[in-house]
């Protein structure tokens, strides 16, 4: 066996889970006092596992490098969770939910977690209503659905456009209950630096205190790390300034592998860059595709008359507008998965025809929306003969109910009434599906190590359906860790509490401080910022939407450059022993400059077109599909997972081939 | 446009504070604050001087994270927006604009604009959930129906942001709109109905222990609050500490 177990359990797909779950070890009430689990991160993933093993005794310490758990990026999660509840009767089912899962990520995923993903989500609503999460519901009291990309079905539960939000805030409860039992020791405003190996197994962490900048120790049994995605290795994406692969990255040194880093999602509906000083990008939920339309004109005289401000989109009739995803995509129409939105706009703005000063943005038009929604209120209403005034203002009032805050959010950044006048969107680094490695447990490489939420790579593929990122963290957090990581910890129950005063903490600790006052010494010319826009150019060039060997070879020896002129010249002010921001943002930037060669790497590694990942070289010739992207299942249907030896470029291939016995391998078609 | 900008600089809780002067030109009136402050912050690690510290995170105005409080108000001045959500379109060439720390004696100043709410955090801890393991077992999500009107009021309370500016406009420092959120949320929902009684007391206790000024109705937590968390909220939370303290 190669060093790659994936742990998959033997018998049928739809029972594996149970089977193993009976059968796994287990840590009796008493023993789990004695137990200590270090959580890094308190996100959807981090949060409701913190919560849940706590709840089961153990003794939790949760990590965060915001003030607060509730802070997360979870928070930012606009439109919704997938589970397979049925309840719209629409012909839902775990069954189905596992194959949407699988199709949209390409068939680069592992069919036994996907399943398990599935097969969990129901419980996850069920957990979130007791907890008090208020989803939106109907007239008769019962929950609402709404409909995602990739899809047949409705099984989105929503709260108004504050999904993540209301999820984390349930966890964030769960979680405050235990902190205030004493179950949960609550580290806020803390940066994990480092993971601390003791005779091959994780048993703690350096962290540094971001108030005081004091360096810390801290041991455990086992340490999860639920620290989110990698996004922000482009610089703009619609991630949180602070979301990083710090932890990640560490751990990936100390011998975690790292799967498919070049799997990144680049979502269709973001608001377009404005200038220079841009520090974020904003999202625009997909949930707005549900009854948005997406075009650009027909004709280049249109396109040019309105970047001169001589014609408003609104002039344009159906007839001189190109509904290119309705066009090329007839059955999914606005609803196909978001990697192939995203390069059909890309795909109309290199031709020419974005519709804006920069010429990179397409339109979302809610018109046609409005206007179905203002008749049938009408009809609801019994007016009769209503004025076409009357039926905008009744449509515009359920748009409003539906996505107001998103309506307000594209207002305020933008300055332009959506209402009135299509919004203007373009695809931006959203997602990132490659992460740690882990096996069924979601244990990592290294003994102990736990990764779980976006952190890791496990199962959505290649390209992430929409609401699915939510209800893979919870998923993990709430119902997979909290038995798998059981079965490892009924081993340690004779350990006993693990010291922090041996050589392993000193020597992490050490080159963790030794690594902080390089940079604050260091007296360089440029900011960290500096440095982390020229990655991100790089990053967006030359491995983005689109990849060929050429750029990514470039990509490779550039980013190598950035990299060292990083270290000689980084200037990072103020003091280590106190509230540092920039210094904050050194490291997480370092990390991110050898992340974004090993991403590079795999990518030219990957001479296939799947998911999010578009190769150039690999696209289909002929036929219904030509111009779409052409997988290569003979040779390429296996995780990537590197092993760290150094430098990025020296990083070891290990292949985890991915194996369908319950879904047959096909061509991912939304004709 | 070009500004000038009067900052509150405070090296650590120790120090005394003081308000600082900067000149920024060239800015964007499509710039986020926040970006006009990376543009100055740039600015003066160039020259060799420690930027300004403030929080941060999601720019997108709904981690809770920024907190300042431009021109005499908390999140500036456009109304039903944080911070970071506020653009340079609302000020204009030659404008001074001054910005300080939310200010509270329950929310101590930790660097530059950077406060301390952990108050808000242990608030929360003393009540704000329903006590509910996870189990797999929990009964079906549509087993209890919930009036839509009800579950939609909810909601509004629930998308509090915990970001402290109710305190921050508030004359007595006042927590009241926070925690009426908060208690409104579960009030308004059966699930929350079991615990009603210790949640409101515990929570309210904490918030004086905290040293949170007294309600006395004045409504600008209302005015300044950026997710527009209602008066009402207030209101549902004094039935809800009477009827507690009733039933004992
Ligand atoms: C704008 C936006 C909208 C989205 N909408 C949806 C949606 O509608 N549906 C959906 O399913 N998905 C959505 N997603 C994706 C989804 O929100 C995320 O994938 C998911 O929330 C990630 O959760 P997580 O728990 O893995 O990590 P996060 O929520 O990112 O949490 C990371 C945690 O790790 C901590 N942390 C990070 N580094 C360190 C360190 N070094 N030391 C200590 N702590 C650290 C942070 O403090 C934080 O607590 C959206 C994403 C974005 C950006
Ligand atoms: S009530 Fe409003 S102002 Fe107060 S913390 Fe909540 S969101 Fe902020
Ligand atoms: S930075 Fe998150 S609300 Fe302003």
């Amino acid at each position: 066996m190669s060093v790659l177990d994936s742990k998959v359990p033997e018998g049928p797909l739809k029972d594996k889970w149970t089977n193993y779950k009976d059968k796994i070890n287990l840590v009796n009430p008493a023993n789990k006092r004695s137990i200590d689990i270090i959580v890094v991160g308190t996100g959807l993933a981090g949060g409701s596992a913190a919560a849940t093993l706590a709840e089961l005794g153990y003794n939790v310490k949760a990590f965060c490098y915001q003030d607060s758990p509730r802070r997360a990026h979870s928070i930012a999660a606009q439109g919704g969770i997938n589970a397979a509840k049925n309840y719209q009767g629409d012909g839902d089912s775990t069954f189905r939910l596992f194959y949407d899962t699988v199709k949209g990520g390409d068939y680069r995923s592992r069919e036994a977690n996907v399943y398990r993903l599935a097969e969990v989500s129901a419980n996850i609503i069920d957990q979130c209503v007791a907890q008090g999460v208020p989803f939106a519901r109907d007239y008769g009291g019962l929950l609402d659905n709404r409909s995602f990309g990739g899809v047949l079905v409705s099984r989105t539960f929503y709260a108004k456009g504050q999904t993540g939000q209301q999820l984390l805030l349930g966890a964030y409860s769960a979680m405050n209950r235990q902190i205030a039992r004493g179950k949960i020791e609550m580290h806020n405003r803390h940066e994990m630096l480092d993971v601390v190996k003791i005779d091959g197994k994780a048993r703690g962490i350096i962290a540094r205190n971001l108030v005081t900048g004091e360096i810390e120790r801290h041991s455990a049994h086992a340490v999860v790390i639920a620290t989110g995605g990698y996004g922000n290795v482009y610089f703009l994406s619609t991630n949180a300034m602070g979301s990083n692969a710090t932890a990640a990255w560490k751990i990936h040194k100390k011998g975690a592998f790292f799967a498919n880093p070049c799997y990144t999602q680049i979502h269709p509906t973001c608001i377009p860059r404005s200038g220079d000083y841009q520090s974020k990008l904003t999202l625009m939920s997909e949930s707005l595709r549900n009854d948005g339309r997406i075009w650009v004109p027909k004709k280049m005289e249109d396109v040019l008359a309105i970047r001169e401000g001589r014609k408003k989109p609104t002039d344009l009739s159906e007839e001189e507008r190109d509904y290119y995803l309705e066009r090329r995509y007839p059955a999914f129409g606005n609803l196909v998965p978001r990697d192939v939105a995203s390069r059909a706009a890309k795909e109309r703005c290199d031709a020419g025809y974005g519709v804006n000063a920069t010429g990179e943005a397409v339109y979302l038009d809610f018109q046609s929306a409005i206007e179905r929604y203002g008749n049938e209120q009408a009809k609801l209403h019994g007016l009769t003969n209503p004025s076409k005034e009357k039926i905008t203002e009744l449509g515009e009032e359920i748009v409003r109910a539906k996505y107001g805050n998103l309506f307000q959010m594209y207002e305020k950044i933008v300055d332009e009434n959506p209402y009135k006048t299509p919004m203007m969107i373009y695809p931006a680094t959203h997602y990132t599906m490659g992460g740690i490695w882990v096996d069924y447990n979601l244990m990592t490489t290294v003994e102990g190590l736990y990764c779980i939420g976006e952190a890791n790579f496990s199962d959505h593929g290649a390209n992430r359906l929409g609401a699915s990122a939510l209800m893979q963290g919870l998923a993990d957090g709430y119902f997979i860790l909290p038995y798998t990581i059981g079965d490892y910890l009924s081993h340690e129950i004779r350990t006993g509490k693990i010291p922090t005063d041996t050589p392993e903490f000193d020597e992490a600790e050490k080159a963790v401080k030794d690594r902080i006052n390089a940079f604050i010494n260091n007296k360089g010319t440029h900011s960290v910022d500096y440095f982390h826009k020229k990655l991100g150019k790089v990053m967006w060039d030359k491995c983005g939407m689109s990849r060929n060997a050429t750029d990514l070879k470039k990509a490779i020896s550039e980013i190598k450059e950035i990299r060292e002129e990083f270290y000689k010249s980084v200037k990072v002010p103020g003091r280590a022993d106190e509230m540092n921001p920039e210094l904050e943002k050194a490291g997480r930037v370092a990390d991110f400059l050898e992340l974004g060669e090993l991403f590079a790497k795999d990518a030219l590694m990957r001479e296939e077109s799947c998911g999010g990942h578009f190769r150039e070289e690999s696209v289909e010739l002929e036929g219904e599909q030509k111009g779409e992207a052409k997988r290569n299942d003979a040779e390429f249907a296996f995780v990537a997972a590197w092993e760290y030896k150094g430098e990025p470029s020296d990083a070891v291939l290990h292949k985890e081939e991915l194996e369908f016995k319950d879904i047959e391998l096909k061509q991912r078609s939304y004709k | 446009m070009n500004l000038t900008l009067k900052i509150w600089r405070q090296n650590g809780s120790q120090d005394k504070g003081r308000m600082v002067d900067y000149q920024v030109s060239d800015i964007s009136k499509d710039m986020s604050f926040l970006e006009m402050m990376d543009v100055l912050n740039e600015q003066i690690i160039n020259k060799g001087e420690e930027p300004v510290a403030f929080d941060h995170d999601c720019r997108e105005g709904i981690c809770g994270m920024c907190s300042m409080h431009i021109n005499g108000e908390a999140h500036g001045p456009d109304k039903g927006i944080t911070t970071c959500q506020l653009h340079m379109r609302s000020f204009k060439d030659g404008d001074t604009i001054t910005i300080e720390p939310f200010r509270a004696k329950a929310f101590p100043v930790i660097k530059d604009l950077v406060v301390d709410r952990s108050s808000f955090e242990r608030i929360q801890q003393a009540g704000g959930y329903i006590s509910v393991n996870t189990s797999g077992n929990t009964q079906d999500a549509n087993a209890i129906p919930i009036d839509k009107h009800a579950a939609d009021k909810a909601m509004d309370a629930a998308t509090c942001i915990g970001c402290g500016a109710c305190v921050a406009s508030c004359k007595n420092a006042s927590a009241m709109l926070f925690v009426g959120a908060k208690v409104s949320q579960y009030a308004l929902l059966p699930q929350g109905q079991v615990e009603a009684v210790d949640r409101v007391k515990n929570m309210v206790a904490q918030m004086d222990l905290e040293g949170f000024g007294n309600c006395t109705n004045t409504g600008a937590c209302e005015v300044e609050c950026p997710k527009g968390i209602s008066l009402e909220n207030i209101a549902r939370l004094n039935r809800e500490y009477f009827k507690a303290n009733v039933k004992g």
